[in-house]
């Protein structure tokens, strides 16, 4: 259960977009992006380079505005007169930081918190900079920063106003893994504490551990869900079968068999045997192969990624596009 | 609309803090009243006490008015393609800043240290002007309406200046380009102020009168004419849909 937000505002989405679209003239940057979001959840969104990811973020952010469909952001309509109440619930961090490099963590910060209007604002500050782990670097100038703390900065800086929904655009690029871990840590909390999140993201291994659901865009949405309903949704369930040596004759073996579908051999020499039910198949399967004298290593469960969904997808768009 | 003084003065302040540690500001606010004041004072410590009758029917001190135009105009050709370079402005329009409220925040915070270094450099001229030159020469050029002039125009033109860069600025896309075309702005008011120190243009409290008025107008449009050319959309994709 997620905690109540500050304004308790649970009721209705925290996002929510009906068709909408972008177009810079006769470029389409995305187009017919449905979805909603509830409070609380960490929801990414993936696509290849030129997807319109950072426009869709833009647009809902307020800072373009759209050509076509509607959106809500934290309940209120996305329009041009809105723009401002809008403002002051979200917070974007843009995918490179855009720190005053003059100027100090602290300053930079002091500069932010008063454009929120954040009562307490050093306190506020200290929250911000505790989170994010530079505290002892308030001091230093921006542009005496690694790329990986200046990121750091900006994060500390969308934290200022307290936001109902945190739009975060590749938050990780150009972090080492262990910066990487401590943002992913960052996000997760926030998800606990009841922020929505709005992830973009190239790292399709950070979205699948991060995101409670996730969209794929490529111009338009092609699909949205959680990554497991994705997996399945997009890939039949397989066993992998690995014996010492190669069966002799893995049609008879696998042929016929309860909750089996079919088969195929990979590059690794595994067999890979289409199910329809694994807990049926797998028993009979490996019945099958103990009565035909195979040396067996393992029967197991063939794991999709999310990037197998992604992939897949981009690939057919590929395909579709060569037509 | 209610603008937010809170944000305003945000600005102003995160401005004033950038100024400080560029050195490059910081120099040229040094030279160009060193260019504007170095000649002038030359000229008149070169001047004999006979020469105060011919000096008497020019309004030398009018000539420094070039210092309040000159100065804002690269600062404010800066205020907006200078963040938009440097990645910092897509941050600040995500905030629920108005435009309005970061323009004036900005203007303001190009105003201050113009009009200060413009008042300074003045009062260094007419401190230097009294204490050195000759007797007949000083009380020839400081003269009670030419001060007055000097203290009432010093903002007006600044504000104007600033309104034409920061107008400039929100349409350029290369820097360098801005600063150019914000100082080829000032220009007619620098020739203008020129032309009336030279006593080309005769001042008289008619003229003062209606370049005054002429300035109030300009800059309270500027502030409405700049916030409408600021196209949040356009400076951050660099393109309209």
């Amino acid at each position: 259960m997620k905690p109540a937000l500050r304004n308790g505002a649970t009721d209705g989405p925290a996002l929510s977009a009906d068709g909408l679209g972008k177009h810079f003239g006769e470029r389409v940057a995305f187009e017919g992006v449905s979805f909603e979001i509830p409070y609380g959840e960490v929801f990414g969104f993936l696509g290849p380079n030129g997807a319109g990811k950072t426009t869709t973020v833009r647009t809902l952010g307020t800072l373009i505005t759209p050509t076509s469909g509607s959106a809500t952001v934290a309940g209120i309509p996305l329009t041009p007169e809105n723009g401002i109440e809008i403002r002051r619930r979200i917070a974007i961090m843009p995918e490179t930081p855009g720190v005053y490099e003059r100027l100090s963590v602290l300053e930079n910060l002091e500069c932010f918190a008063e454009l929120y209007e954040v009562t307490d604002p050093k306190a506020r500050i200290e929250s911000a900079l505790r989170a994010v782990n530079l505290g002892e670097r308030a001091r230093d100038p921006c542009g005496a920063l690694s790329k990986g703390l200046r990121q750091r900065v900006a994060l500390a800086r969308a934290l200022l106003g307290d936001p109902e929904i945190l739009f975060l655009d590749e938050p990780t690029a150009g972090l080492d893994p262990v910066a990487s871990r401590d943002v992913h840590e960052l996000i997760a909390g926030l998800g606990r504490r009841g922020v929505t999140i709005f992830l973009t993201t190239h790292r399709l291994e950070e979205a699948e551990r991060l995101c409670d659901r996730v969209a794929i865009l490529n111009t338009s949405l092609r699909t949205i869900g959680r990554p497991a309903e994705l997996r399945d949704a997009l890939f039949a369930k397989a066993l992998t079968v690995r014996t010492v040596a190669p069966l002799a004759e893995p049609g008879s073996v696998f042929g016929g068999l309860p909750g089996v579908d079919g088969w195929r051999r990979d590059d690794g020499g595994a067999y890979v045997v289409a199910v329809s039910d694994a807990e049926v198949a797998a028993p009979a399967i490996a019945r099958a192969l103990v009565g035909a004298d195979a040396d067996v290593l393992s029967i197991g469960e063939s794991r999709h990624s999310l990037e197998d969904v992604y992939l897949e997808l981009i690939d057919e768009d590929r395909e579709m596009g060569r037509r | 609309m209610n603008l937010s003084r809170r944000r305003v003065r945000a600005i102003i302040r995160k401005e004033l803090r950038s100024y400080r540690r560029n050195a490059s500001i910081v120099g040229a606010m040094g030279i160009v009243p060193l260019v504007f004041v170095l000649q002038p004072l030359v000229a008149v410590f070169a001047q004999s006490s006979s020469s105060s009758t011919v000096l008497s029917h020019r309004h030398e001190l009018l000539y420094m008015l070039g210092i309040p135009a000159l100065i804002p105009a690269a600062l404010a050709a800066y205020a907006v393609v200078g963040e938009r370079q440097q990645g910092t402005l897509e941050p600040v329009l995500s905030t629920p800043i108005r435009r309005e409220e970061l323009l004036l925040g900005k203007a303001l915070a190009v105003l201050v240290p113009a009009v200060g270094v413009a008042y300074v450099v003045f009062g260094v001229f007419i401190g230097l002007v009294a204490l050195f030159a000759h007797r007949g020469v000083a009380s020839a050029l400081i003269r009670g309406p030419d001060i007055l002039a000097q203290i009432i125009f010093t903002p007006l033109l600044a504000a104007w200046s600033i309104w034409v860069g920061i107008a400039i600025s929100t349409r350029a896309s290369d820097l360098r380009v801005a600063q150019q075309l914000s100082i080829l702005a000032s220009l007619p008011t620098i020739a203008l102020t020129t032309l009336i120190s030279l006593d080309v243009i005769h001042p008289t409290l008619g003229l003062a009168l209606a370049l005054g008025a002429a300035l109030l107008l300009a800059n309270r449009l500027g502030w409405r004419i700049v916030s409408a050319l600021f196209d949040r959309e356009r400076l951050i994709v660099g393109a309209k849909g």
